[in-house]
């Protein structure tokens, strides 16, 4: 299933041996096995390795780094756990790989004020780790034992706690920035309202784009007072929604909900046994938090609507193990499907939450049409549906035909109101579906912000847009992403 | 209109509800006024998904007030936001905001797409109509904030969220700063979550507020009464609080004597109301956030300067920015103070605005 492309690639001598002044021999790998390491990331299927991969030690390194390709005018791309879904960090095939996971230190963790401040390569868990027990770090994606907190930040990552709590954005008041001509600015800070425009809010979820955060300031959050986790199985994924809807409604706002149909059940309980039952349609999961009034008082409302929607059983966790064993099966759902489907192909659509039921049987649809097995995973409260694609990569065709099929699913998101992704990003993966989403005119607006902040694209080029673009008076030359020039990534 | 400005270059200067036309830096007349005021539409409210979209020229009140009828909420409470008629395009672009900050956010975090017009006469949009969203630059945050320098907003979309349908208010008062202090970050680091965590400080004396919805409001603001009473404060439970909340949003706008925003640490509070005692002033501000804005005694034009000369050296490195200063001070003082990355910003601005005729000169570095 690999798209592999020969790498043949001559890099300019001179600006390796930079690159070794820089951050010393054994940083620099030139290595064709070695550069193996980093030639694809969460996408599996997208595989490059760059010409020359660098891992830099400070601020100072990564700017000195950044300098000398802009003076050679190399792209680059910057890379932390490789664990995003969207072919994000896949590095360029005649660019620089910085590979940041040397800056991996919790600078101040100044818990007076709330904030917590990084380097990039700081896991997503161990903010929450660093601040606990009494506080915590709100975005949770699945990968957060190993995910990066600058590829959040790239990302602007979700998770399971984001329809009361937010994302990513709504966490970093502060980041210091390498841009793409050696620049390095600091943006925000652990106060809030900077005067300026607001460069944090462009940066996070810009993809590497527009350059690469080097220092990131956090906002953490007090944990709430008590938790309870209740789980409602249904017969129908329907069912299940409309008890969402009749939460949502009630006022009520859970720390999460969520769903997950009967293949992705089967799947997660064959992996962490956490004692789902195999007979039902679907499962919802719903956390509440705050005081122990306010969850014993919601607690009641949601097992009302439970029953109101036809549950068949219910679930409520007992102890915090048994919190975590609820939740140990969601966060496994990716993971799992492995053993339903050699090869499966994670979507990241969202729609209205309202039209959940309609775009579920287009799903069903299109599943049957392509004959492949589709099981969902659904942030249900904001509407964030991750369908996954099962099939066999080794007969052939059957990898294009469930990307197909993956994209047709992502247009019916859009068609519905929607959006073609919720947070695993655009990356290389997604680009092409920019077009049924935004207007050329809006395309050119977002090629502005880009401009301003790289006039010549050399950070992550071939993301995002779809389409080459130019930069008004800096019109560097547009250069295909390998991936196209092989013509494996030609795009629709 | 943009269209026709931008080719002969004329300055355009954009107007909502026309309640805060003295922020930012004092500018030449404009060569041609746009008014959002036609636009006034609630496009959509998706109750079920809690979302709205909101042409720019839409009072908040009466946003508020039809959002109200499905016990829904923008959760922005700006001052003069239920009043005053304060658009909602006026409070994005100025990304002003209330106390309900505490708990949802600034206009930053409740927007979810936005509609511009470029100087070019170009309509462009980003974001999108669902709560969660990653695809494509984040325009939306670019422009809150950005005081029609970039473009003119023309609708947004925004999150909702349920509107509490009873609150309570725990109140402790002191005239010790750091008892205040003490009782705020006790309050800011429970477990409890209020909706909003404020507090006031006038001649000596002030209050610590913390304002609970959702399904058990009281049980919270007990509990919270006694963080406070802990610190050393008086306390009372205040049911009937709306009154309260007018009075802490109105202390955020002066007609005649200028505002000192400062954007501070919560844990630095009682640093900040002893410089506010310095130079006379009286303080509200968001106890969790860090955020307070000063009153500064009127005067003549020269004493108030060399106030606010005084606060940001004592307050450094804390962003200070003036609001509703009289003309005469907003010439004298640089109202913005220093600006970060401002090469940056202004190539940000060079791109989105070439001709620089979207407000200019009112923004950071005369952008």
């Amino acid at each position: 299933m690999e798209r592999r492309v020969a790498s043949v690639v001559v890099i300019d001598a001179g600006l390796v041996e930079r690159l070794r002044a820089i951050s010393g021999h054994t940083h620099v790998l030139t290595d064709e096995h070695e550069l193996r390491t980093y030639e694809s990331d969460g996408l599996r299927h997208y595989r490059l390795p760059p010409a020359v991969a660098v891992l830099p030690g400070s601020t100072e390194e990564v700017r000195d780094i950044v300098r000398a390709c802009h003076e050679a005018k190399v792209p680059w791309v910057a890379r932390g756990a490789g664990t995003g879904l969207s072919g994000g960090a896949i590095p360029v095939e005649d660019g620089v790989l910085i590979v940041l996971t040397r800056l991996n230190r919790i600078l101040e963790v100044d818990l007076d004020n709330q904030r917590v401040v990084v380097e990039p390569c700081v896991t997503n868990t161990a903010i929450s780790k660093a601040v606990g027990p009494t506080h915590f770090y709100p975005p949770d994606p699945s990968s957060q034992i190993v995910s990066t907190i600058g590829g959040n930040v790239a990302e602007n990552s979700g998770g399971l706690h984001c329809f009361k709590y937010g994302f990513t954005t709504n966490y970093v008041t502060g980041l210091e920035i390498v841009l793409s001509d050696g620049e390095v600015v600091t943006v925000g800070g652990k106060e809030l309202d900077h005067p300026g425009y607001d460069l944090v809010g462009v940066f996070v979820g810009s993809e590497g784009t527009l350059g690469v955060a080097t220092k990131i300031t956090l906002r953490v959050t007090p944990e709430a007072a008590a938790h309870q986790t209740m789980v409602g199985y249904f017969d129908s994924i329907e069912q299940a929604g409309r008890a969402v809807t009749d939460i949502v409604g009630a006022g009520i706002v859970p720390a999460a909900i969520e769903i997950m149909d009967k293949l992705t059940i089967e799947a997660t309980e064959h992996w962490t046994h956490a004692g789902y039952p195999l007979d039902v349609g679907a499962a919802l999961i719903v956390e509440l938090d705050g005081s122990e009034a306010e969850c014993e008082a919601r607690s009641a409302d949601v097992m009302a609507i439970y029953e109101r929607n036809g549950t068949t059983s219910t679930r409520v966790a007992q102890d915090d193990d048994e919190r975590a064993l609820i939740w140990k099966a969601r966060k496994a759902a990716f993971a799992a499907m492995g053993y339903v489907s050699p090869y499966y192909y994670v979507q990241d659509g969202v729609i209205p939450r309202t039209r959940l039921a309609e775009v579920l049987e287009q799903i069903d649809g299109l599943s049957e049409e392509y004959g492949f097995k589709v099981a969902n995973v659904f942030h249900a409260g904001d509407g964030n549906l991750h369908p996954l694609v099962c099939f066999d990569a080794r007969n052939p065709g059957e990898l294009e035909r469930a990307e197909e099929l993956a994209g047709r699913i992502v247009l019916a998101c859009v068609e519905a109101g929607g959006s073609i992704t919720g947070e695993h990003g655009v990356g290389l993966d997604k680009k092409h579906l920019m077009t049924d989403m935004f207007s050329e005119h809006d395309l050119a607006a977002f090629q502005r912000l880009r401009c301003a902040f790289d006039p010549d694209q050399l950070a992550n080029p071939g993301k995002i847009m779809p389409t080459p673009r130019l930069c008004g008076e800096v019109p560097g030359p547009y250069r295909k992403h390998p991936l196209e020039q092989a013509g494996v990534a030609e795009r629709l | 209109m943009m269209r026709s400005a931008g080719a002969r270059q004329q300055s355009v200067r954009i107007r909502g509800g026309g309640t805060k036309l003295s922020w930012g830096r004092p500018t030449d007349p404009p060569d041609i006024e746009v008014s959002t005021e036609g636009l006034d539409q609630i496009v959509e409210h998706n109750e079920g998904d809690l979302t709205a979209v909101l042409q720019a020229g839409t009072p908040l009140a009466r946003a508020q007030e039809a959002l109200a009828e499905a016990d829904q909420m923008v959760a922005l409470d700006p001052p003069l936001g239920e009043t005053g008629g304060a658009t909602i395009g006026g409070v994005v672009s100025t990304a002003d905001s209330g106390p309900l900050r505490h708990r949802y956010g600034a206009a930053r975090d409740v927007i979810l797409g936005i509609t511009v017009v470029l100087s070019d006469g170009k309509i462009a949009k980003a974001g999108g109509k669902v709560i969660k969203n990653v695809a494509g630059y984040d325009l939306a945050k670019l422009f809150t904030g950005s005081y029609g320098t970039l473009g003119l907003i023309v609708e947004v979309v925004m999150r909702l969220h349920p509107r509490p349908r009873e609150t309570m208010t725990a109140v402790g008062g002191s005239d010790d700063p750091r008892a205040l202090g003490d009782a705020a970050s006790a309050v800011a680091h429970s477990p409890f979550g209020p909706e909003c965590l404020d507090v006031w400080w006038a001649e000596g004396q002030g209050e610590v507020l913390a304002r609970f919805g959702g399904a058990a409001p009281e049980a919270a603001a007990k509990e919270v009464a006694k963080l406070m009473e802990r610190a050393g404060l008086e306390t009372r439970m205040v049911a009937d609080d709306d009154a309260l909340w007018e009075r802490q949003r109105a202390r955020q706008r002066s007609s005649d004597d200028p505002i000192v925003r400062v954007s501070g640490l919560a844990a630095e509070l009682p640093r900040v109301v002893r410089s506010a005692e310095e130079v006379g002033a009286s303080l509200v501000g968001r106890a969790g956030l860090g955020l307070a804005w000063l009153t500064l005694a009127g005067g003549d034009g020269r004493e108030v300067v060399s106030s606010i000369e005084k606060l940001r050296r004592s307050l450094h490195p804390f962003p200070c920015v003036v609001f509703d200063a009289p003309h005469a001070v907003r010439e004298k003082v640089d109202v913005w103070g220093e600006a970060q990355a401002l090469s940056l910003t202004r190539r940000v601005k060079a791109r989105f605005d070439p001709d620089g005729i979207c407000n200019p000169g009112i923004f950071v570095g005369g952008i």
